[in-house]
C-alpha cells in the first residue's frame, strides 16, 4: 500500500532551486490520548526525517507529537548534479520508511 | 427525464468556498493533498487480483482513467436487481462479491475508501449528474423527507442548518450548504479519508440523533437526495475539509 507521496521536478537545470514535497502515511499517535476505558494510548510518532542528495544530507527535520497524521513536508534544495534523492522517515516502534527517486540535471 | 433541483440557478457553494486558504492549498495541489495516499492505494487495489475468480478490477474494466470517468457523478444510481439505488461503495462491493467472488469490503475500511477515492478521482472536475426518474424518485423523495425532518434530541433538521443558516457559524465552524462535492475526502478532524456517510453520521450525532448503519437504505436515500441537490456542481474528489 502507498506509504509515501514524493514530488519534485524530474529534470532541472544546474543551480536551479527545486521544491521537494513529501507526504508519508503515519498515524502520529501523540501519547496524550486515552481509550474510552481510560487506558493511555502509547506514543507512536515519526521522530526524524532526512533527505539525502547523492548520499549527502540536504535537509532534515525532527518531529514532535503535535504534528498531524500523515505529515506533509516541503523544502527546497539546489539541483547540483544528476543522481538520486533519498528520503527516510524514522520513528517510534522501529518505524522506518525509505524511498528514492532519480533527478536529472543538465 | 432529467430534472434539475429548483435551486439550480441560485448560487450554490461547495464546502471548499468556506475553507481557509491553508486548507484550500492542500486540496489545490495533489502533491500536498494527503487524500492522494488513498487514491494511490486504490490504484494498486484496482490492478490486484482478488477472490475466487482471481480477477482484478482492471481485468474487466481496463484502465480506470477511461472506464471509470464520470461514473462517480452518477452515484448513488438505480440498480435493477436490487430494485433500489446503491451507493458507489455498494456498487464496488457488488463487483467484489459477484464478479471477483471475494468477501465484501468493510464500509469505512481502508480498501473500500481507497477504491472509491480512486474511482471518484476519475470524475474530478466533472459536473454531478444524478438522474431523477420513476425509478429513483421515490428514494430521492425519501431522502428529501429526511433532510427536512426535525430529529434527534436537539430536534433539528438538516435544512435548518444547511438551508436556513448556511454562512453563519456553529462553534466557530462555518455552516456550509452541505453539498457532497468531494467524497470520499480527507478531513483534518478525522486525520484521514472518510465517506459521505461518515460525514452524515457526524451531523446526526451532532444533533444527538441515532445514526443509521453504514450502507443502510435511509443513508443511501439521503446521499441520493444530497447528490441530486448538488447536480451540476463540480466533483472535487479527493477533496480536503477541515
Ligand atoms: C446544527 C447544525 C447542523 C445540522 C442540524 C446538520 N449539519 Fe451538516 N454540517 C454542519 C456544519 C457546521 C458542517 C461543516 C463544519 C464542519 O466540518 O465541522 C456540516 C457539514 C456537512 C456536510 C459536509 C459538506 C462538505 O463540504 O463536505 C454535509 C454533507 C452535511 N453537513 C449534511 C448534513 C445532513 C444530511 C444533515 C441532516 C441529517 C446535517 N448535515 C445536519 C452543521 C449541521
Ligand atoms: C468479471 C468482470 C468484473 C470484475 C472483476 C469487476 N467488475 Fe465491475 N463491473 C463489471 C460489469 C459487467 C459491470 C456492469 C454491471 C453489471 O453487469 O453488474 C460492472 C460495473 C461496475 C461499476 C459501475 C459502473 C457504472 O457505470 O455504473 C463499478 C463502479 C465497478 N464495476 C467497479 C469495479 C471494481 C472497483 C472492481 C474491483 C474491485 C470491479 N468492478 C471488478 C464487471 C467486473
Amino acid at each position: 500500500m502507498a506509504r509515501t507521496l514524493i514530488t519534485f521536478p524530474a529534470n532541472a537545470r544546474r543551480g536551479e532551486i527545486i521544491e521537494v514535497k513529501a507526504i508519508v502515511a503515519h498515524e502520529m499517535e501523540t501519547g496524550f490520548r486515552h481509550t474510552q476505558l481510560g487506558e493511555a494510548i502509547p506514543r507512536d510518532i515519526i521522530t526524524h526525517f532526512t533527505c539525502g542528495y547523492n548520499g549527502v544530507e540536504v535537509f532534515s527535520a525532527t518531529f514532535y507529537p503535535a504534528i498531524a497524521a500523515n505529515p506533509f513536508i516541503s523544502f527546497s534544495t539546489v539541483a547540483t548534479e544528476s543522481g538520486t534523492l533519498s528520503f527516510n522517515w524514522i520513528g517510534d516502534n522501529g518505524f522506518s520508511v525509505t524511498e528514492t527517486a532519480a533527478i536529472s540535471v543538465s | 427525464m432529467l430534472a434539475l433541483p429548483a435551486s439550480a440557478d441560485e448560487a450554490r457553494r461547495s464546502g471548499y468556498d468556506f475553507m481557509s486558504r491553508a486548507t484550500r492549498a492542500m486540496q489545490d495541489e495533489d502533491a500536498a493533498n494527503t487524500g492522494m495516499l488513498w487514491v494511490k492505494d486504490g490504484e494498486a487495489l484496482w490492478n490486484g487480483k482478488a477472490g475466487g475468480a482471481n480477477r482484478a478490477c482492471a481485468d474487466c474494466h481496463g484502465d480506470a482513467v477511461a472506464s471509470m470517468k464520470g461514473v462517480a457523478t452518477r452515484y448513488p444510481a438505480f440498480d435493477a436487481r436490487m430494485r433500489r439505488p446503491v451507493s458507489l461503495e455498494q456498487r464496488i462491493n457488488l463487483c467484489r462479491t459477484e464478479k471477483q467472488k471475494a468477501t465484501p469490503l468493510a464500509h469505512e475500511g481502508p480498501d473500500l475508501l481507497a477504491l472509491s477515492a480512486y474511482i471518484g478521482m476519475q470524475s474530478r472536475g466533472m459536473p454531478i449528474a444524478i438522474v431523477m426518474d420513476e425509478n429513483t424518485k421515490p428514494f430521492l423523495e425519501a431522502g428529501r423527507e429526511t433532510f427536512n425532518r426535525r430529529q434527534g434530541q436537539l430536534n433539528l433538521s438538516c435544512a435548518q442548518c444547511h438551508e436556513d443558516n448556511w454562512g453563519r457559524k456553529l462553534a466557530g465552524n462555518p455552516i456550509t450548504q452541505a453539498h457532497p462535492t468531494g467524497y470520499p475526502l480527507y478531513r483534518l478532524e478525522w486525520q484521514g479519508v472518510g465517506s459521505l456517510q461518515r460525514r452524515l453520521r457526524n451531523c446526526l450525532v451532532g444533533t444527538r440523533t441515532q445514526a443509521y448503519a453504514y450502507g443502510a437504505p435511509e443513508f443511501v436515500d439521503l446521499e441520493l437526495f444530497l447528490m441530486w441537490r448538488a447536480n451540476g456542481m463540480t466533483l472535487e474528489t479527493p477533496a480536503v475539509r477541515p
